[in-house]
């Protein structure tokens, strides 16, 4: 299962569409919006995608997974739009029949997701200031 | 003969140009390696950002040798947001 919404991740929901009787282990990750980077204080996050695109590139990481390890089910869902911190961005739900293979592929499944899905935020920062994080573009800031 | 294709823009691009999409209009089919130049030269304070991004074609991954045709669907795709500087 794939989605891109807009409204507050279920992951309740979406954990319960993973499991399965021969599934012994059930592992989901959350990735919420955090308050601090370094030294900068984020009040909020946007996010933007490039729909069509990133659901390919998710089908393309749990076909991945699922070549490299045992998996029942997988579900990744992406919240888009404006986030406060605390909220939750992204949740990757796995089951496997024995709980290595669940955790280590929920997070081989979040650290390519993180690689190749066009999906972008902006930070909005304490001071007011707002910046799309383009790893190796950073633009300068006077603080 | 000549034709116009339609680029989308996402985050940085689409903040700082202010659209969500821009147009190029080619003689020919080109390379994405060209289409970057064009792109760097038309934007040049977008120079850095443009060597940086990807170039997609109907929503894949290009690479620098391959040919943009008429019809082809083409986005330019900014870093995306990984690793340790990331909320998550």
């Amino acid at each position: 299962m794939i989605r891109l919404i807009h409204e507050p991740i279920d992951y309740g929901a979406l954990t319960e569409y993973v499991r399965l009787p021969n599934c012994g282990a059930v592992v989901t990750f959350l990735g919420t919006v955090r308050d601090l980077t370094g030294d900068q204080v984020t009040v909020a996050l946007d996010y933007e995608a490039y729909p069509p695109m990133a659901e390919k590139k998710i089908a393309e990481i749990i076909e991945d997974a699922r070549s490299k390890w045992p998996i029942g089910k997988i579900g990744v869902v992406h919240r888009l739009g404006h986030l406060s911190v605390g909220e939750i961005s992204v949740g990757v739900a796995v089951s496997s029949p024995h709980r290595a293979e669940a955790f280590e592929a929920c997070r081989y499944i979040m650290d390519r997701f993180k690689e190749l899905v066009p999906i972008w935020k902006k930070e909005n920062w304490a001071d007011g200031k707002t910046e799309w994080v383009h790893p190796g573009s950073e633009t300068t800031r006077s603080s | 003969m000549s034709f116009t294709i339609e680029i989308r823009l996402f985050a940085r691009f689409r903040e700082v140009l202010g659209r969500e999409t821009i147009q190029l209009t080619l003689p020919s089919p080109e390379r994405v390696d060209e289409i970057r130049k064009h792109l760097q030269s038309k934007y040049p304070e977008l120079t850095i950002l443009i060597d940086r991004s990807a170039i997609a074609i109907n929503g894949e991954y290009a690479q620098n040798d391959q040919m943009i045709h008429e019809k082809d669907e083409v986005a330019l795709i900014p870093p995306v947001s990984g690793g340790s500087t990331s909320a998550v």
